[in-house]
């Protein structure tokens, strides 16, 4: 009997306890919404968070014995057990944002948040994968439970709109990333990154300009996941026709697991040919910092402007993986957990002041903000700043990372150009903090509420992340570095 | 922990204290900023008993911790005798912008005072970072309560001005970021003292190319804060809008944190493409005296004239700063002091009337004189101190300018000398039309004279423009030395580069020169 049909061990299964965890839990809920009466069906948020919690403990254990697992499809080491524990913290900061308003929508169904979990179970998977086909199997996890996630609400013609428009062009990228997986298999004769690895610097492929031809395709997939330009269209009509903690987490999450994916992906299989990608990369990079930045600054609608703001963003990551070294690949990680925090908490502010059927939503409606709830104007302040890069946030210290991993890879012209976007960008995030506190509150407070508990914690648990990355960055920074691929 | 680490995060402190205090209940909002604001200050005053009697060499009231493990930044800080004076300008001043908001800031009180405080912090921090990252860290977190106190208690283009003052000052510091990680990339290190001495050692050489680029980032995002001409727009604009308050921070202590960059990091760091910069930037200098003097003869808005007057100052100090000589180095601080002093007090002064009359047109004025009297006597000094007459502080520091100047190229100085008559003409110009004359019915119903809270927040700049002015000797000493040591830092790493003009322009000894300054002030 050849190997590769052994039977997986219980270690193996023990290092995939998480997904094993999320998908019983999604599973779970999506029976109980076949018995539970409406008013029983409050336990969902609290069970997702357990469920999600107890995978957190389980990723963080499944770290202490890295390893492969069901025969080098996956592997768990530290990039794998980082990203993990970031999507799965992602997934419960988003529970707390959502539960109040599926509450207020009157939308309080289970499969949001097994679509939730099973979003996150994808992501899993992809940060894991250590093969194409798996890459292509979290992808697709992943990006279907987006898909229907971004039209949740479907009485809602943006709701449709904006899921139509993610399915469409969704499914357009993970065809060009099926298809270059599928050359990639023809030149090199594996899925494996490893192997693939082990052909190319051997120097046996067949043709430099297939695989590279190849490895092109697959960056167009993942770059469609991380709304890099010129795939960055889908990424503001999505974000604002999505209900807002939808947008929270697709902004972050998958965005989050798809950085993780590209980086692995273009480090260890087409590590060998660094120096041809790179130069694509460059231009993608600085390409997505300007179209995001300067798209940005012409916003009214705050969903659009953050989704602009996104895509800016995506483009210092792309800075990041220009520099393909492990200092880029630390920053990068270290980047994108900060602004995961950063991200979901401005969303989850969105979220609470743009109150039923998500009327207000222009910036101008947050006039006045400062005035009427000073701690949530405190809050997204707190975000704005750590969007701009302000030192002492999490951002500050991201950008700060990204633009010393270029200027160590001798990338000059990105790092000032970078440099300079972000000043650029600081002006349409100070337009919000204008309006909050500098304009006089108008009819959009008029009958704005207090937050309600479980967005309160959404809200201070990301400004909790935030300000810790941004005072004490050592502790994510020392492990990401560890864990960087080489 | 050192008496340093205490005037630093005491304001800290006080910032988050203020946020505690229920914001219905603005007197004791204010006390308690007064009394926080203060007692920094009585602390700060302690940082002087190193420096009264002798010059310490290097820094003093050391802490060197360990903040982030990797990169390796380090909250290390330190006082010398060039931050001595300036942390004790920025704890000065504070409590004295705490006094004069007292009334004219009415609502959102809690904030302004909270944001004035966090102020604090960050400009006692820039001038106290030895580590570059620090430096830069508290930098930017100046800016962030800066841009609230225009942005919120300005005046009608407030909102404007504010996000102007960031993106001006966010564009440039972006670049200076960029420079540190280059040079920590290069040497290992964000300490400045250890970067100094590997450039000095001889363990790191940038080349020339590089030192200029170098030079350059930190110069951009220096000079925008100076600001040199032709980088000065947003800097009217902030003035004017900002409240009174905010103006004197900004005029009497935020713009220095550009010189006083320029002077401990263009200036060491970068030896070589300074001294080659020196023409041109000494140029642009001698065209923001001057076009800020012309300028601010035209003004009919008083908080303009002030603001484009400090424009014409701020270019002396850039002048001296880059005359590579010991007297213009010591004039440049001297002056930035002086500045802060008496271009503060003509803010407090133009927001003393604008609280009467609720206008900034000088036309609206005249004949102020007849109704409030002791004002009229304060504004008098401060504009004479501000032209530089002799015995008031200006003179001193002018004159060490123009000597030094004189030294390197003659033909500056006698453009610099210009901006010094021109000064004289928008000075008296200004007074004359506000306080002399006949007051016009409306003005004298509105004009009353100083109040006992307004007399106490401009004596002690009233004071300080005597004390200086006379008694440079109490603070020359330390700047001396200081200076002295940045010139030779400057000739060492120069020397290491080009081993064959060893000590060049080696300036003359410091005591020759204090005892220059007491000669100076003291004549006539």
């Amino acid at each position: 009997m050849p190997d590769s049909i052994l039977m997986p061990s219980s270690a193996e299964y023990f290092r995939v306890l998480p997904e094993i965890i999320l998908t019983l839990v999604a599973t779970l809920i999506v029976f109980l919404e076949a018995i539970l009466t409406d008013a029983q069906k409050k336990i969902y948020g609290t069970l997702s968070i357990v469920g999600l919690g107890v995978a957190l403990v389980a990723a963080l254990v499944a770290n202490t014995d890295p390893g492969h697992a069901f025969n080098n499809m996956l592997i768990i080491d530290g990039f794998a057990s980082f990203f993990r524990v970031l999507v799965i913290g992602i997934g419960i900061v988003t529970i707390f944002a959502s539960t109040d308003y599926l509450a207020q929508e009157k939308a309080n169904g289970g499969e949001y948040y097994a679509l939730i979990l099973y979003s996150i179970v994808g992501q899993c998977v992809m940060v894991t994968a250590n093969e194409l086909i798996m890459v292509f199997i979290g992808l697709e996890i992943s990006s279907i439970a987006s898909y229907v996630l971004a039209g949740y609400l479907r009485d809602d013609a943006r709701n449709n709109e904006s899921a139509l428009k993610y399915f469409l062009l969704g499914s357009f990228a993970t065809a060009f990333l099926l298809y270059g997986v599928a050359w990639i298999y023809g030149t090199t004769g594996s899925t494996n990154l490893e192997q693939i690895r082990t052909v190319l610097s051997s120097g046996m492929a067949p043709s430099l300009i297939l695989t590279g031809t190849a490895a092109a395709m697959i960056f167009v997939g993942f770059g469609f996941k991380v709304s890099a330009a010129p795939f960055q269209v889908w990424a503001p009509d999505v974000y604002q026709g999505a209900p807002s903690p939808v947008s929270a987490f697709l902004s972050v999450g998958p965005k989050a697991a798809a950085f993780a994916v590209m980086i692995r992906v273009f480090m260890t299989a087409f590590g060998p040919l660094a120096e041809r990608w790179a130069p694509m990369v460059w231009v993608c990079a600085l390409a997505t910092m300007i179209v995001g930045n300067f798209a940005a600054i012409l916003q009214s609608n705050i969903k659009r402007m953050l989704a602009y703001s996104s895509i800016a963003h995506a483009g210092y990551v792309l800075v990041a993986v220009t520099a393909h070294s492990d200092i880029g690949g630390a920053a990068a990680m270290f980047y994108l957990a900060a602004y995961a925090f950063t991200n979901l908490g401005a969303f989850a502010v969105v979220t609470y002041f743009s109150r039923k059927g998500e009327k207000y939503v222009t910036i101008d409606d947050f006039a006045g903000l400062a005035q009427r709830q000073p701690a949530m104007a405190a809050m997204l302040t707190l975000f704005l700043l750590s969007l701009i890069g302000v030192p002492l946030t999490g951002g500050f210290f991201g950008k700060f990372y990204i633009f010393k991993a270029a200027l160590d890879a001798n990338l000059y012209w990105l790092a000032i150009l970078g440099l300079l976007n972000s000043a650029v960008a600081a002006y349409y995030y100070l337009r919000i903090l204008v309006v909050m506190y500098m304009k006089e509150p108008g009819a959009s407070m008029d009958d704005l509420a207090p937050a309600g508990g479980a967005l309160k914690v959404a809200v201070y648990a990301s400004a909790i992340g935030t300000l810790v990355l941004g005072i004490f960055p050592g502790w994510v920074l020392d492990f990401a570095s560890k864990a960087a691929l080489k | 922990m050192s008496l340093l680490d205490v005037v630093l995060f005491l304001p800290l402190i006080g910032f988050f204290a203020l946020l505690l205090v229920p914001k219905d209940n603005p007197d004791v909002i204010r006390k308690a900023s007064l009394g926080i604001s203060l007692l920094v200050f009585v602390a700060s005053l302690g940082l002087i008993a190193p420096y009264w009697f002798s010059t310490p060499a290097g820094y003093t009231f050391t802490t060197d911790h360990s903040w982030i493990s990797y990169p390796p930044i380090h909250y290390h800080v330190g006082l010398d005798g060039l931050s001595l004076w300036l942390v004790l300008l920025s704890t000065l001043l504070t409590p004295i912008a705490v006094l004069i908001s007292w009334k004219s800031i009415d609502h959102r009180v809690k904030e302004f005072f909270a944001f004035l405080i966090l102020l604090e912090f960050g400009l006692i921090g820039v001038f106290v970072s030895v580590d570059l990252f620090l430096f830069y860290v508290f930098w930017e977190v100046t800016l962030v309560p800066m841009y609230f106190l225009i942005g919120i208690w300005g005046h009608d283009r407030r909102i404007y001005a504010a996000v102007k003052f960031f993106l001006y000052t966010m564009a440039g510091s972006v670049l200076m970021l960029g420079a540190i990680i280059y040079l920590y990339n290069k040497s290992g290190s964000f300490d400045y003292l250890v970067i100094l001495s590997q450039l000095q050692s001889g363990k790191l050489s940038l080349g020339s190319s590089v030192e200029q680029w170098l030079f350059l980032a930190f110069f951009l995002s220096f000079a925008v804060k100076v600001p040199l001409f032709p980088l000065h727009t947003w800097l009217p604009d902030a003035h004017v809008e900002a409240p009174t308050a905010g103006s004197v921070m900004l005029a009497s202590v935020m713009l220095k944190m550009g010189t006083y960059g320029l002077l401990r990091f263009c200036l060491t760091l970068f030896p070589e493409a300074a001294r080659n910069a020196s023409p041109w930037v000494a140029t642009l200098a001698i065209i923001g005296i001057v076009y800020g003097a012309l300028v601010a003869l035209v003004q009919p808005n008083m908080k303009k004239l002030v603001a484009y007057s400090s424009v014409s100052h701020l270019g002396f100090v850039v002048l001296g700063i880059f005359s590579f000589t010991q007297q213009g180095l010591d004039g440049a601080v001297y002056q930035m002091l002086n500045h802060g002093v008496s271009t503060g007090a003509l803010f407090m002064l133009v927001g003393y009337l604008y609280e009467r009359r609720h206008s900034l047109e000088i036309s609206a004025y005249g004949g102020v004189a007849t109704p409030a009297p002791n004002l009229a006597i304060v504004a008098l000094i401060t504009t004479l101190a501000s032209i530089g007459l002799p015995m008031l502080n200006n003179f001193v520091g002018e004159y060490l300018v123009l000597q030094g100047a004189s030294q390197t190229n003659f033909t500056w100085v006698v453009f610099a000398a210009l901006g010094v008559i021109l000064s004289a003409c928008y000075m008296l110009w200004l007074y004359q039309r506000t306080f002399y004359g006949r007051a016009s019915e409306s003005l004298t119903h509105h004009m009353y004279d100083l109040t006992l809270r307004e007399w106490a927040a401009i004596l002690p700049l009233l004071v300080l423009m005597f004390w200086m002015g006379i008694f440079s000797q109490s603070f020359m000493p330390s700047i001396s030395a200081q200076n002295a040591s940045i010139l030779r830092q400057t000739t060492k790493v120069m020397a290491q580069r080009q081993p064959s003009i060893p000590g060049a322009a080696m300036p003359s000894s410091p005591p020759t020169v204090a005892a220059a300054a007491v000669e100076v002030s003291n004549a006539r």
